[in-house]
């Protein structure tokens, strides 16, 4: 068997890193990022891109060397991502924050309405209905990271924690101060608009949920391997007709229904912009599921059935 | 960040800087040719136009009070119009990012319609005519500089200017901005003006005052950023040097 020869270079600087003789031809890439850690051992093999081409796409972690379109003396360009941090990680903290901070506004804890108010209650039905949904939704996102998702990329830059936090934690916070002031103003059309917008955030939880459970058992346990989501017998799931990216229509329209159950403006905000960044990855996962498969159900719309 | 300077930090326009002073540039159509050429020479003239009638008011009254007043109409006009080089972004026949441009021209429709129009008693402060000058001279400049390179007759005194120039002007015209926010404080506190309190039936609150006062604050992380940017550009553009950018 002919072993392969890999050099390392800096994609940037072409100085060379790293040399390894006697690689295995069916040797994965991850190998080599784990060979290329044992003389660079700052760099652990969630940090590395390694190209072909310094200014090209990096590789995946399971290409096999034999297949790629190098000679037995392989040249192969390193990029730094930088620190990384697990997604697993990061979607715990920026999820247990608003679940926290909005409790801290709910018990009026000391500092933030005012002496008189500390530790009161709401009189009002709604304030009280509005953190269990709250509450509701992000406990069932922490266990779903836990016990649903099956993440395709182990690992995100670390800054993206600082980012993400920063976002969920603000805007929880900023809620969460309106929802449970003193001051607070219920529904115009009272019990009705908040039976109306209960039904629609209930509804959209279990469908966002369904669209989770359906996506994991379109993949096995530790692989990466991605198919075309279809409908299945449970009737939440037949959005899929419609659209690409179901769970984010419903987690729009929980957000939604929050907004009219609370009639709260940084709540509508808060699903405006989570609106616009859903409607961004979806419009891109949808172009992926069109490239990569050639007979993807012609109907569907990324994210609004027919519109968007 | 009101300065107008900024171009773009993503490579593409970076490299229509560069493709903008050479005189290569992507294929644009003659239409789009042709308009923005017109826009930047009415821009060009406009910014003149008020430079002239500051310089006139000047030399008539001596005196800077009553100079926002005379040229309101004017500055209100020409820096309005400048929404739509957002537009020109948006449908791709200027290469420069949305974002930056939005942020820009916000910056200078927040100072011109939320600051000086609307909080009359600071019109006569000093630190307006500073941010007036600064813009002026910055806005001659780049649209001048737009409007030779758009004909590919760059003259080499006007790209020197472009990238010269803001050297001075930009931190004077954040001086002059931030001094006028500053002195507008008291009278928006006293008025509570585009302030909304509790309760109301929308469940949202706003202070104009501290919305001032943090985007007073916002200046010190963003003014350095977008300074150091130009630096790294002008350095580029002037003396060809290869900087090694940062990837993202």
């Amino acid at each position: 068997m002919k072993h392969y020869e890999v050099e390392i270079r800096d994609a940037k600087t072409r100085e060379k890193l790293c040399f390894l003789d006697k690689v295995e031809p069916q040797a994965t890439i991850s190998e080599i990022k784990t060979l290329f850690t044992k003389t660079h051992p700052q760099w652990y093999p969630a940090r590395q891109s390694l190209r072909l081409d310094p200014k090209g796409k990096s590789l995946k972690d399971e290409d096999v060397l034999q297949k790629l379109p190098v000679g037995t003396t392989a040249t192969l360009y390193f990029r730094d991502l930088g620190a990384q941090i697990s997604w697993v990680t990061v979607f715990l903290t920026e999820y247990a924050g608003p679940l926290f901070i909005y409790l801290l506004f709910y018990f009026r804890v000391p500092f933030i309405y005012g002496r008189k108010y500390d530790f009161t209650s709401s009189r009002h039905t709604v304030v009280h209905l509005a953190c269990m949904c709250h509450s509701f939704h992000y406990i069932k996102r922490l266990l779903e990271t836990l016990f649903v998702h099956r993440f395709s990329h182990g690992t995100m830059p670390l800054r993206n924690i600082f980012k993400n936090c920063t976002y969920y934690w603000g805007f929880a916070a900023w809620m969460a101060y309106y929802i449970n002031h003193p001051l607070y103003t219920p529904p115009t059309y009272g019990v009705q608009q908040v039976k109306l917008a209960l039904a629609i955030f209930v509804i959209c939880q279990l469908g966002n949920f369904s669209i989770h459970m359906a996506l994991r058992d379109l993949r096995p346990a530790g692989s990466k391997t991605r198919k075309i989501p279809y409908p299945t017998k449970n009737p939440f799931t037949w959005l899929f007709l419609l659209v690409s990216c179901p769970n984010y229509t419903y987690e729009v329209g929980s957000w939604i229904g929050f907004a009219i159950m609370t009639q709260c403006v940084p709540v509508a905000l808060f699903s405006l912009v989570g609106f616009t960044q859903m409607t961004i990855w979806a419009k891109g996962k949808h172009r992926s599921y069109l490239k990569e498969f050639r007979d993807y159900p012609p109907l569907r719309m990324p994210i609004i059935p027919f519109l968007l | 960040m009101a300065s107008s300077e900024e171009d773009g930090t993503n490579g593409a326009s970076e490299a229509s800087d560069e493709k903008e002073a050479t005189g290569k540039r992507r294929r644009l159509g003659f239409l789009a040719t042709a308009w923005l050429t017109f826009y930047n020479i009415a821009m060009t003239a406009g910014w003149l136009v008020l430079a002239i009638a500051m310089v006139r008011f000047y030399m008539e009254k001596g005196t800077h009070r009553g100079l926002y007043k005379s040229i309101q109409k004017t500055l209100k006009f020409f820096q309005t119009f400048a929404l739509l080089e957002v537009v020109h972004c948006l449908i791709g026949i200027v290469p420069t990012s949305v974002l930056v441009t939005g942020v820009q021209v916000s910056s200078r429709i927040f100072m011109v319609w939320l600051i000086t129009h609307s909080i009359k008693p600071i019109q006569n402060e000093e630190s307006v005519v500073l941010f007036l000058v600064s813009w002026t001279v910055t806005e001659i400049t780049r649209y001048s500089f737009y409007t030779f390179s758009l004909l590919d007759h760059l003259p080499h005194f006007i790209k020197w200017a472009r990238y010269n120039f803001f050297i001075i002007l930009y931190p004077v015209g954040v001086a002059g901005e931030l001094l006028t926010i500053y002195a507008a404080l008291p009278y928006v506190k006293k008025s509570g003006m585009f302030s909304v309190r509790l309760p109301n039936k929308y469940n949202v609150s706003f202070d104009y005052y501290y919305f001032l006062l943090i985007t007073m604050a916002s200046y010190i992380p963003l003014f350095p950023q977008l300074y150091f940017h130009m630096l790294r550009q002008r350095r580029k553009v002037l003396h060809g040097e290869v900087i090694v950018e940062k990837d993202d």
